[in-house]
């Protein structure tokens, strides 16, 4: 009997029980789309964190207050009090041809409200420089100027999302006013989207204020954090020792951290990329789960088919034959089920895709495919054996 | 006439829950071409056990058979499928056809694990329902015909790979006389064109329609002659 043979006889024997052999491809598919559903979710925010940085800047490096252990992530930053002053970023610009320019930023949270909209986002304080850095535009009116932060001016630039929330699309707000906690500022510029939208915060989802403004309205009178943009990617490394240097001349080693965002980004993925495998992994379990069932049917299955099998050896099938035919039926079974559940995850994936970035990968398609084929013939060779070594004596007597 | 099966001091046991049950005693015949035998026995004679060693389905515990030129004792599993599937035409008592499986596509399962191609498959399945007389019947499911007429499908399928011997074990056991009959005469006829059958049976009226009858008593042949008609 050649190949062909084999599957048109699988295909014929799954037909006659079409209902059982659904029910049996049932655990493939939930476990396949589950694969292809929760890969294609982290892989989605991977891309999504990775996009984020990207907008960043390659040559960026964050300088962060305490001792900030890169295996830890970004969360580090946050728990140590800062120790920087306004002069650490006059000094780093100053004291490396490979810095470009440093820009410190100080962090608050601000709720804003106009015409009976309410939006809340972070407020960033900052230097002029900051923009370039971090290469905004603006979309209406301008960004904060020198002119701003040196007297302190109540002006305030809106992220693409607060504005357009607070105004509408194509709205151009420059010009009116809104409170911070009781205090009016002056919407003077909205900045050009980057895109990227989701659920976990955006480039676009911000506001700020210049750098002097913000110390004095929020109480702190050092920076939360510096960036520092090197002259170009090849000067990363050079830029990041010389900061290092920099500072160590006024704080302690355990004071500060430099770190590249590639960096930061590596750990960030690292993290992610384990939380991706280890979902994929439960959704493997259940496949493991469907390829027992389809051992068990096809035990089943070799059971009630004990006479059809003796009939075939009398008339000439050799014991590959027998093994072949049960084991193409497995294989065929878990296959389609592989093949729907795919369809299945991808059509879930484009779904969640309304609500948090997904990506649905050519690696987690391969792979689930392939797993399907493993778990067809991994578990539909014990029932197939069990057909090949029937005696066929013992077949056709059977009630 | 040449020989087609040599059987030859062939002794079978079988052991069950320890005990050792000898099913064949030291049994030797040889069957020659175009011959009609049928094999009589009460059951437990061991008639079936000697059909199963006839049909290259078992091996003998010591003893020779050969089918042409095929030692049977040597054979492994997939030899002896092939010897099976090019030298032995099964007919059973209960038609053994597959189920929601067209009466041409039962015919052409020998063909199939024989690699004949497709084509020829069909026309020699078509002929051979023909010969029976159910060339209507060709696209009928097993549920769809009488006893009668499965079994002549069970019969077209055993002669479709043109095999040296037609083995029937009891082929009129589910059948009615009349149905029965009609069997009867599908394998004179099959005799008299110069097939080698090989009947089972322990109906007398049954076995008297074949020209030697071997009789087998406890694992031994008690007697071997000619058929004398009633």
């Amino acid at each position: 009997m050649n190949f062909a043979e084999y599957i048109k006889l699988a295909l014929n024997a799954l037909r006659t029980n079409k209902v059982r052999s659904l029910l049996t491809m049932l655990g493939i598919i939930i476990g396949v789309s589950s694969v292809i559903l929760l890969v294609s979710i982290g892989t989605g925010l991977q891309n999504y964190v990775t996009e984020q940085f990207a907008s960043l800047g390659s040559n960026t490096i964050m300088v962060m207050a305490g001792d900030v252990d890169v295996s830890q992530g970004p969360r580090g930053a946050m728990m140590s009090a800062s120790k920087f002053e306004l002069s650490d970023a006059s000094d780093l610009e100053s004291g490396s041809d490979a810095i470009k320019q440093a820009s410190p930023m100080v962090q608050g949270f601000g709720t804003f409200s106009y015409g009976g909209k309410t939006v809340s986002t972070e407020v960033w304080g900052l230097w002029e420089n900051y923009f370039d850095l971090a290469k905004y535009e603006p979309e209406y009116g301008r960004i904060i100027t020198q002119n701003d932060v040196e007297r302190t001016r109540r002006v305030i630039v809106l992220g693409n999302k607060p504005a357009t929330d607070l105004f509408g699309e194509g709205v151009n707000p420059v010009g009116k006013k809104i409170t911070l906690n009781e205090i009016q500022f002056e919407i003077v510029g909205v900045i050009k989207s980057k895109g990227g939208g989701g659920a976990m915060g955006s480039a676009d989802d911000f506001t700020a204020i210049p750098l002097t403004t913000a110390m004095r309205h929020f109480n702190q009178d050092r920076p939360f954090m510096i960036f520092v943009e090197a002259n170009s990617a090849d000067e990363v490394t050079q830029a990041q020792q010389d900061a290092e240097r920099i500072l160590a001349k006024r704080l302690k080693d355990d004071e500060f951290t430099v770190l590249e965002s590639t960096q930061l980004l590596d750990t960030i993925t690292q993290f992610l990329s384990v939380i991706t495998a280890a979902l994929g992994g439960i959704a493997g379990i259940s496949l493991l789960v469907g390829g027992i069932g389809i051992m068990n049917i096809m035990l089943v299955s070799v059971t009630e088919r004990t006479r059809e099998i003796g009939l075939r050896k009398a008339v000439g099938a050799t014991p590959k034959d027998i093994l072949m035919q049960f084991l193409i039926e497995s294989v065929i079974l878990s296959l389609f089920g592989g093949g729907i559940g795919i369809g299945l995850g991808a059509l879930g994936s484009l779904a969640m895709s309304q609500f948090i970035s997904t990506s649905v990968t050519a690696w987690s398609v391969l792979l689930s495919f392939g797993f399907s084929a493993a778990i067809g013939i991994i578990f539909g060779v014990a029932p197939a054996i069990r057909a090949a070594r029937l005696d066929p004596i013992e077949a056709l007597r059977y009630e | 006439m040449t020989d087609l099966l040599r059987i030859k001091n062939v002794s079978k046991q079988y052991v069950m829950d320890g005990v050792v049950f000898q099913a064949l005693n030291n049994v030797s015949l040889t069957i020659k071409k175009g011959e009609f035998v049928a094999i009589m026995g009460p059951s437990g004679s061991g008639k079936s056990t000697l059909m199963h060693i006839i049909g290259c389905l078992d091996r003998p515990t010591s003893g020779n058979v050969y089918i042409e030129e095929h030692d049977i004792f040597t054979a492994n599993d997939a030899e002896l499928a092939e010897i099976r599937n090019t030298h032995i035409g099964f007919v059973f008592q209960q038609f053994n056809l597959l189920r929601r499986t067209s009466s041409l596509d039962n015919v052409m399962l020998p063909l199939v694990y024989a690699k004949v191609a497709p084509r020829e498959r069909k026309s020699r399945a078509i002929d051979m329902l023909k010969e029976v007389g159910l060339a209507e019947k060709m696209s009928n499911f097993p549920s769809q015909l009488s006893g009668g007429q499965q079994q002549r499908v069970a019969i077209a399928r055993a002669l479709v790979s043109r095999p040296s011997i037609i083995l029937a074990d009891e082929p009129t056991g589910n059948l009615d006389s009349k149905s029965g009959r009609d069997i009867m005469d599908i394998f004179e006829s099959l005799y008299r064109k110069g097939s080698t059958i090989v009947l089972v049976t322990h109906d007398e009226d049954v076995a008297h329609h074949a020209k030697r009858i071997i009789r087998i008593t406890d694992g031994k042949i008690i007697s071997d002659g000619k058929s004398k008609r009633i």
